[in-house]
């Protein structure tokens, strides 16, 4: 039951992280229709950013102050060097140019910062253990992600949904050319989207560096748990985002540790570890094969047939 | 027939290869590789050029291809007779299984869910610890033909993989040119119309699938032959970016497209690490966006392209 709760509180700050990343995904894909796989380098360059700044000032908060807008800077050059010539062309140009743009970035950040993973230390304020259930700790910065996660999704929410900026989205997102037609500059919208997003992966990047290991690649498996999010929550939209990512995060984290006990209900120790892992690193593609089977444009679609 | 000549002749001149310079060793062994990955590359040509399906998942293909090998040779069964239809068939078989479901979807969620099949598979063959698991499989011995280590002569395989890609490209040449190729084109070109003068798209897409997976089944039988070793990572994703790439940069034009951009991707990924050393990515990444931007037909269409600069 105990562990249950810990890896429900894990799966819940999977589920966070994956949404910051998904959100720009689902916008840039649902107003523009563009296809980003390196959308993920965006999260590895969030969490290289803070590592050098970390090491440079010796402070977790200056290397978050300063990750942000690089991150957001460096999103708008590769837009404006890249990703602003492939908007009209067809989906498989745009994966293959974006999968040359990952391949170029993760040898970049092996050529300058070595491919021996990097660290980042804790904030001293967020260290610590807090105590959840008399004798459980559970680490203070984990559920600081969470909050921060949370708070980004609620601004974000208001953003695009109160706002006359985000109500310029959602209609981008349900018809961009009839937005284009009202006499919406639709380039800079998408450019603010993409910079934006951007700086989204930048920021889970950097509340990712000191828990995990910040190396060359650690975003391309995120990225792809991205896109099942984004694909199982419907394209374009922030809500199914939300709520896929939480999914996602919440099978993901929990199928690691509960299949392989589940298993050994049917068969012996060593093969229920085995199978056990190999079926919850499968359970999500599962979930999302399931539900595309049913609903081919995922959970929330948005837009217009 | 005129069109077919670019492929006749970029056949030929790989069977001559040996004979004009390409003879050694590891140039042999090369070109091997890149005439398996053009196998893999021209079946999926004839999904995605053929019947507009971009599927991400093709490498699984190769990879149920290459684990049958490795499976009967752990049984100790090496007879090319027995493990060639083997892989094949367990090859199609997981096309017809998860492409029942994939061809119900198009377009981009098409590419998620045959991402997510391919990683399915990747994940079960990372499992696979009776066969080494994340750490792979050494083969000790190839494949054998008739009873005959045939394979281990490297221009014989050479020969061997030259033949399993002039089937291959003839077979979908073939497919494609027939009633039912002419089905599948005009379905991507206009899914409606086909459907108003009658045709259900579905199991022609669904049996185009099929066969695909069945040739990326070949290439995976020579793959591991080739290599000797089979590793989950032939099932990442990233392989099956590989081969859409080849298949891109060759071009859509026509199938000879994808054996011409398997043999200069192979090329590239061989000579950049000598030419600039560890970090060639750096090199490789902006020359893949550089060729995605500027060469819209691919490799094939670039005489034309040329052609209209020449004109002005």
């Amino acid at each position: 039951m105990l562990l249950l709760l810990l890896q429900g509180l894990n799966g819940l700050q999977l589920g966070i992280l994956l949404f910051l990343v998904a959100a720009g995904l689902t916008l840039v894909f649902g107003v523009m229709d563009f296809i980003n796989l390196a959308h993920g380098v965006q999260y590895m360059l969030g969490a290289y950013l803070a590592a050098f700044f970390a090491s440079l000032t010796g402070s977790f908060w200056l290397a978050l102050l300063f990750a942000l807008p690089s991150a957001l800077a460096f999103g708008l050059l590769l837009e404006w060097l890249v990703f602003r010539h492939l908007y009209d062309r067809d989906h498989l140009s745009q994966v293959l140019a974006t999968f040359g743009v990952i391949l170029f970035l993760n040898e970049g950040v092996k050529a300058l910062w070595g491919s021996a993973p990097l660290q980042v230390p804790m904030p001293a304020l967020l260290s610590g253990g807090f105590e959840i259930m008399p004798g459980l700790q559970y680490p203070i910065y984990r559920i600081a992600i969470l909050g921060a996660g949370l708070a980004t999704a609620g601004l974000l929410w208001l953003v695009v949904e109160r706002t006359k900026v985000g109500m310029l989205v959602r209609a981008g997102a349900t018809n961009a050319p009839m937005v284009a037609a009202l006499g919406v500059d639709i380039r800079r919208l998408f450019m603010g989207v993409f910079g934006f997003g951007a700086m989204l992966a930048g920021f889970a990047g950097v509340m990712a560096a000191p828990i995990l290991s910040v190396e060359p690649g650690m975003g391309d498996n995120l990225l792809i748990l991205a896109f099942v999010v984004i694909v199982i929550g419907g394209i374009g939209s922030i809500r199914g985002a939300f709520l896929a990512a939480l999914m996602v995060g919440l099978i993901e984290t929990l199928g690691k540790s509960l299949m392989p006990d589940l298993m050994r209900l049917f068969m012996d120790p060593s093969s229920a570890r085995q199978t056990g892992a190999a079926l919850a690193s499968m359970l999500i593609y599962i979930a999302m094969a399931a539900i595309l089977a049913v609903r081919p444009a995922g959970l929330f679609p948005v837009r217009a047939a | 027939m005129r069109r077919d000549l670019p492929a006749i002749a970029f056949l030929l001149l790989l069977a001559m290869a040996p004979f004009i310079g390409f003879g050694e060793g590891h140039q042999l062994t090369l070109l091997a590789r890149s005439m398996i990955f053009g196998i893999g590359a021209v079946s999926l040509a004839l999904l995605v050029g053929g019947a507009g399906l971009a599927s991400l998942g093709h490498a699984a293909m190769l990879g149920f291809g290459a684990y049958a090998v490795v499976v009967l040779d752990d049984a100790g069964i090496t007879s090319m007779a027995i493990v060639l239809p083997v892989a094949m068939l367990a090859a199609a078989g997981f096309a017809l299984l998860t492409g029942v479901i994939a061809i119900r979807t198009s377009g981009v969620h098409f590419i998620m869910i045959t991402l997510a099949f391919g990683q399915m598979a990747y994940f079960t063959a990372a499992s696979l610890s009776a066969y080494g698991g994340d750490d792979g499989y050494t083969l000790y011995g190839r494949t054998e033909v008739f009873g005959t280590r045939l394979l281990e002569n490297r221009l014989a395989f050479h020969y061997v993989c030259l033949g399993a890609l002039t089937f291959t490209w003839g077979l979908c040449r073939l497919l494609l040119a027939s009633r039912f190729g002419r089905v599948l084109r005009a379905a991507r070109e206009n899914e409606l119309r086909v459907q108003a003068v009658g045709f259900s798209p579905y199991p022609y897409r669904l049996v185009a699938y099929v066969i695909a997976g069945a040739l990326g089944g070949l290439a995976g039988v020579l793959l591991a032959n080739s290599a000797e070793f089979i590793a989950p990572s032939y099932l990442s994703w990233q392989r099956s970016g590989e081969l859409l790439f080849m298949v891109i940069l060759g071009g859509l034009g026509g199938l000879h497209g994808a054996m011409i951009g398997a043999l200069v991707f192979m090329g590239l990924e061989e000579w950049l690490p000598h030419l600039l050393g560890e970090h060639w990515r750096l090199v490789f990444g902006p020359l893949l966006i550089l060729s995605v931007l500027f060469l819209r037909g691919g490799l094939v269409g670039l005489p034309a392209s040329l052609r209209g600069i020449g004109r002005g």
